[in-house]
């Protein structure tokens, strides 16, 4: 177990100092001066050289790309040309925003999917797994963008259940803390407060759950099916103890293995779908930066904010393989 | 030696040959069994018409503008409401297909033609070539699909073919891997041992005999892909990224649609179906043709 934790953790490196390449390499691979790209037409051939020369881009490639790292390595993401500001210092509450946003989703994701699972093995061939499997794969060809309109024309507009769209009140801003603001309401102890952010945190993170819920489901259901058909599983159920026991205790217990990986998966889709949701439900979060960034070409931020959620993807899928090898002792790294 | 290897050549593409044909038909025989994939099947050349026959189905030009009409909901003259332009709906959504198809099929060619290559020298050559190759795709893979696709998009400037380029390129690396462990199982195989030994050339080894016999996972994973590359196309169309007005694009269709929610929800709920049925159908056309031709799932 040791030497296969080390052996996942070190391959980790060398994926990080590709993307890091890759992500490098974009602004580069803008076709024309990249410089007079970002400041448009009319920008004078003054300020077209001087932006050339703060970005570095006046230097060969290789040196170019060792001061990016020794950068990146001190916590330096670069400068937002758009706010002038560094972005190391402002992308934390939009990071925050997305984790609160990803997080919720995939709690819902989680719980409703592998309990759907499982009901519809435990239940195979009944109305419940056939209702539950055409939904689950209607849910995974629905477009999370369309869904979350649908809600929002639903529940916000027609029925006025939840709000359409933002993070918090406006007329009752939060006090950011952490800038996860369910922390922070707590931690400020108002209950109103935190009524209210779970209020707008509905819609997005339902639409954004439906995709890995749909996935979830399918797999918790097709490997529940192949473990209740061991021998141990009769052995449990001869010995006489209830369905409920020998589901959630005996079952799931070895069926959860894939699932686990699904979800781990799962994670890089909802970073990705972030992006979609966050703009239908103007949720302040990383995905909204890349896309506001990408409106004023402001590369730095859109080359930083792919780095960031990819290389939290990279430590989540990290993890979750080391939590499958604890799990699963047949695990070996090969 | 040459003589005799001449003999045996084509006895034994003959042989390959029939056993191919049969997999197809057997394929073919337990594909036409399955309701669910054959309504996938259905739904697919559906829209597949849709685009062909679009100018001949569609009532209206999806340029078609009139002010005088703008956002009427669905009636006998616009079957699906008009949008903010006064332009029909049902027929921006027939025209759509020829886009959203068009996008599909491409990026997905695209991604297995630069895939199988990639795939077929790793898994063929193996040593260094492989291992540059597998760690190009680990990297890619570390980036979540549609973000690697905004940045490419992002870089290359919003069109709907630099929309077709970047999706072609993020799905290069599961083809790449699919066939990777083809080569490499196929490789093993006595029948390629006794084509290297009557000296055979490699790259008549690599596209006579391993390419064919990657064929169905190719074709199972193509399936699949082209319904995740729709979806991919309409978000970055959603995002502005994809195509540019006046292209009847569907996911663009629903970023006009934002606006208007509260009085004309009709331009929303069309183009948005129009993508899950599509997308439905290839899914379930995929999921079919996976219990149809991969022999991993026979029981």
């Amino acid at each position: 177990m040791l030497s296969y934790a080390v052996r996942r953790i070190l391959m980790v490196i060398p994926v990080l100092l590709g993307m890091s390449l890759v992500v490098f390499f974009m602004i580069r691979a803008i076709p024309g001066n990249p410089a007079q790209v970002i400041l448009g037409q009319k920008a004078t051939k003054e300020a077209v050289a001087a932006l050339t020369h703060k970005l570095g881009l006046d230097q060969p490639w290789y040196v170019q790309y060792i001061k990016y790292l020794g950068s990146l390595l001190h916590g330096d993401l670069g400068e937002s040309i758009r706010t002038g500001a560094a972005i190391s210092d402002e992308i934390w509450p939009y990071l925050a925003a997305t984790l609160e946003l990803s997080l919720a989703a995939m709690i819902i994701a989680v719980v409703i999917g592998v309990n759907a699972g499982i009901i519809s093995a435990w239940f195979q061939n009944s109305w419940f797994d056939y209702i539950a499997m055409v939904l689950a794969l209607i849910g995974v060809s629905m477009p999370i963008f369309w869904l979350g309109l649908m809600e929002q024309w639903v529940f916000a507009i027609q029925l006025d259940w939840l709000p359409t769209s933002g993070r918090e009140d406006v007329r009752s801003p939060i006090e950011p803390i952490t800038h996860l603001y369910l922390l922070d309401t707590l931690l400020a102890g108002n209950t109103e407060q935190f009524m209210q952010v779970v209020q707008h945190l509905i819609l997005p993170s339902v639409a954004l759950a439906t995709i890995p819920m749909a996935i979830i489901a399918r797999i918790t259901r097709s490997s529940m099916l192949e473990v209740m058909k061991s021998d141990y599983i009769r052995t449990a159920r001869a010995k006489g103890l209830s369905m409920f026991w020998v589901v959630y205790k005996h079952s799931l217990k070895n069926a959860i293995i894939p699932v686990l990986t699904v979800i781990g998966l799962q994670t890089g889709l909802l970073l990705g779908g972030a992006i979609l949701t966050e703009t239908i439900f103007s949720w302040p979060g990383i995905g909204r930066y890349i896309y506001d960034a990408i409106g004023y070409r402001d590369y730095p931020v859109i080359q930083s904010g792919i780095l960031v959620i990819a290389t939290i993807f990279i430590f989540i899928n990290l993890i979750v393989d080391l939590l499958y090898a604890m799990i699963d002792p047949r695990i070996k790294y090969n | 030696m040459a003589e005799l290897a001449r003999n045996q050549t084509p006895m034994h593409t003959v042989q390959e040959k029939t056993e191919s044909a049969s997999l197809w038909k057997e394929g073919w025989r337990r594909f036409r069994k399955n309701k669910i994939a054959l309504i996938g099947l259905g739904i697919v050349v559906f829209f597949i018409l849709l685009a062909i026959f679009a100018p001949l189905l569609a009532p209206y030009d999806f340029k078609d503008q009139n002010l005088a009409e703008r956002l009427q909901p669905p009636s006998s003259k616009h079957l699906f409401g008009t949008d903010d332009f006064g332009r029909d709906i049902f027929s921006r959504v027939i025209y759509g297909a020829r886009i959203s198809l068009w996008v599909g099929f491409f990026s997905v060619l695209g991604s297995v033609i630069a895939g199988s290559l990639l795939g077929i020298i790793a898994g063929y050559y193996g040593r260094w070539i492989d291992g540059i190759i597998s760690r190009l795709f680990d990297i890619m893979l570390a980036f979540p699909s549609i973000l690697l696709a905004i940045g490419i998009v992002a870089v290359l400037g919003p069109s709907l073919q630099n929309a077709l380029i970047a999706i072609a390129v993020i799905n290069i690396p599961n083809f790449g891997r699919l066939i990777r462990s083809r080569v490499l199982s196929i490789k093993q195989e006595e029948y390629i041992m006794a084509a290297k030994a009557i000296g055979m050339s490699d790259t008549r080894i690599l596209f006579h005999h391993i390419l064919p016999n990657s064929m169905a996972p190719i074709i199972v994973q193509g399936t699949l892909a082209i319904a995740t590359a729709i979806i991919e196309a309409a978000a970055l169309g959603f995002l502005g990224l994809g195509a540019q007005p006046p292209n009847p694009e569907w996911g663009k269709m629903l970023a006009d649609s934002k606006d208007f929610l509260t009085q004309a929800p009709w331009t929303m709920i069309f183009p948005g179906l129009a993508i899950m049925l599509t997308v439905l159908g290839f899914n379930l056309m995929g999921d079919g043709l996976r219990d149809a031709l991969d022999p991993r799932m026979k029981s």
